[in-house]
């Protein structure tokens, strides 16, 4: 990829890779990432709608392969793509999220219109690979931008639904005799899972989205007994495999998406084997 | 509570006429009218899917009344009343929720309030509603890890917290053994009722609940009655209830077993 050598000393290591641009922005747009997949990961483990997540960035797929198609941008794209999705998954139901087979199917009509858009771009394949499996060093500057500004409404809306959606999520029935609606925070939180998603996706792509938002959040309930450090310790996770992945990426010229599944896969099957039902202690 | 002298009106909590409930088009119950006192112990009976839950759902105000007058503390029912407490009936808790205990108490707090908060004092708070129920040796246990009884009682002291004046409890004694049972009726009487708070329980057996009931809610065949456990777990009064012939039975140990019914009244789960 590159002819520079790694030298052991990591702060002149990241002082030349950050001379680059698509460096710069790659660990930009990473962090970013990676502290919105971890926050609203958590909720996602422990609302048990993974797989909800999963199909709505399938349904993201469509909408940027439309979106190159017609040559707009493609995070706009997916944003109205998994937004619409996100809302259509919560007026389904309360339940909807664990409604696996209806889920399952739009997931897979959604995958094959992207596949028709793509077709019919005709243009360059490594479009469709980059929206599948990620492209972080291809980010530009304006999408940083439009990432951070994502990443910091997500934050402040999380902040701000945090102890109604906690609640919703582990005791519903409670939470609706308090007076939580608990259409209105389900239907809240898709939305900030279809952006989480969206702005995910330009790192680890459409296929490896469980690696940033899920894989950190379920090894962090593993460690954690308390929402507050659940969370930190999924955004610590996400951090550390997105930042060591780019870095070693800079050397070795395979993708970063890669490094990224691999070193989440690793923590993962490591605190399972610590942490869980089965661990001694436990 | 004994209530030796005539009705207070400050003393009533619960009031019902001619309430009816259902949803849609469709009539659970009918026409009921009861009213329940300050500090009262009340056991809600009768066979699934008669409408004790629905009973809950409007005292909640989470449902509204077909017909008729319901009043709370005076007032029509209104959703997220602080002054009542609710353990609903419950799906069991996933093995794999590794949360503690002491959270989930105290979202029963501050559970319904938006906006992030640094308050320190409600863990000292759900400290202690734990420990009113016994159960401050689980606050730090993973929900996930708790038997059904310390559950049981993790949901009580979530359901305390707030100091409620009304408790409104959905087959708490669901999935205990007979022990516990006892053991959770005789916690209930004791932490909440000292403290003049109004009991509505919702079980299957009731036999458990004898020794602590002021009054039975029997919710059968679209109808709700309501009185003395004496007087309302009568032959006669259930036969006239169901419209079909119910014996209820007394064993030396003053046990009761009701006949007739549907479902068995001294079954276990």
């Amino acid at each position: 990829m590159n002819s520079l050598n790694f030298s052991f000393n990591i702060i002149s290591d990241l002082a030349v890779m950050w001379q680059y641009d698509f460096m710069r922005h790659a660990f930009e747009a990473g962090t970013i990432v990676a502290v919105v997949a971890g926050i609203i990961g958590y909720f996602i483990v422990l609302r048990r709608s993974s797989f909800a997540a999963h199909a709505l960035s399938h349904i993201g797929f469509a909408g940027a392969a439309g979106a190159v198609l017609f040559g707009i941008n493609p995070l706009l794209g997916l944003l109205v793509f998994t937004c619409g999705g996100g809302f259509a998954i919560a007026t389904l139901g309360r339940k909807a999220a664990t409604r696996d087979v209806q889920i399952g199917t739009v997931l897979a009509f959604m995958l094959g219109i992207g596949v028709l858009f793509i077709s019919l771009y005709s243009g360059y394949a490594t479009e469709a690979y980059s929206l599948l499996f990620g492209e972080i060093l291809g980010i530009s500057n304006s999408d940083v931008l439009v990432t951070a500004i994502f990443g910091i409404v997500l934050i402040i809306a999380v902040a701000v639904i945090y102890r109604p959606l906690l609640f919703t999520s582990l005791d519903e029935d409670v939470a609706e005799a308090k007076g939580i609606s608990i259409f209105w925070i389900g239907a809240v939180f898709m939305m900030l899972v279809a952006v989480a998603t969206s702005i995910a996706v330009q790192v680890v792509g459409v296929l490896l989205i469980f690696a940033l938002m899920v894989t950190p959040a379920a090894a962090a309930q593993l460690i954690a007994r308390r929402p507050v450090w659940g969370i930190t310790i999924a955004v610590t996770i996400s951090l550390l495999a997105t930042w060591i992945s780019l870095f070693i990426s800079f050397y070795l010229p395979y993708p970063v998406s890669f490094f990224i599944t691999t070193l989440t896969f690793l923590i993962y099957i490591a605190v399972r084997f610590a942490y869980g039902p089965n661990a001694v202690g436990n | 509570m004994p209530m030796g002298n005539n009705d207070n009106q400050d003393d009533i909590i619960i009031a019902a006429e001619n309430l009816s409930a259902g949803y849609f088009n469709k009539t659970i119950w009918r026409d009921a009218g009861f009213s329940i006192k300050k500090g009262e112990f009340v056991a809600v009976l009768g066979p699934n899917g008669a409408g004790k839950t629905t009973l809950f759902r409007l005292l909640l105000g989470l449902a509204q009344p077909q017909k008729g007058f319901l009043s709370v503390f005076g007032k029509s029912p209104t959703r997220g009343n602080p002054r009542i407490g609710y353990i609903p009936q419950r799906h069991p808790i996933d093995q794999e929720t590794g949360i503690e205990a002491l959270e989930i108490v105290r979202l029963g707090l501050y559970g319904n309030r938006f906006g992030i908060s640094m308050e320190k004092n409600t863990i000292v708070r759900a400290l202690s509603a734990l420990k009113i129920v016994g159960a401050e040796d689980l606050a730090h246990r993973r929900l996930g890890s708790l038997s059904g009884g310390e559950l049981q009682r993790v949901f009580l002291a979530e359901a305390l917290i707030g100091e409620p004046d009304l408790l409104l409890l959905d087959e708490p004694l669901a999935n205990l053994d007979i022990r516990r049972e006892s053991d959770f009726v005789q916690l209930i009487n004791k932490v909440v009722r000292v403290s003049g708070v109004t009991v509505l329980l919702i079980a299957h057996n009731i036999n458990p609940l004898l020794p602590v009931l002021d009054q039975v809610l029997y919710v059968a065949n679209g109808r709700v009655t309501g009185g003395k456990p004496a007087d309302v777990l009568t032959s006669a009064q259930l036969t006239k209830l169901y419209g079909i012939p119910v014996e209820v039975l007394k064993d030396s140990y003053g046990r009761i077993a009701i006949i007739g019914t549907e479902e068995p009244a001294h079954h276990h789960e």
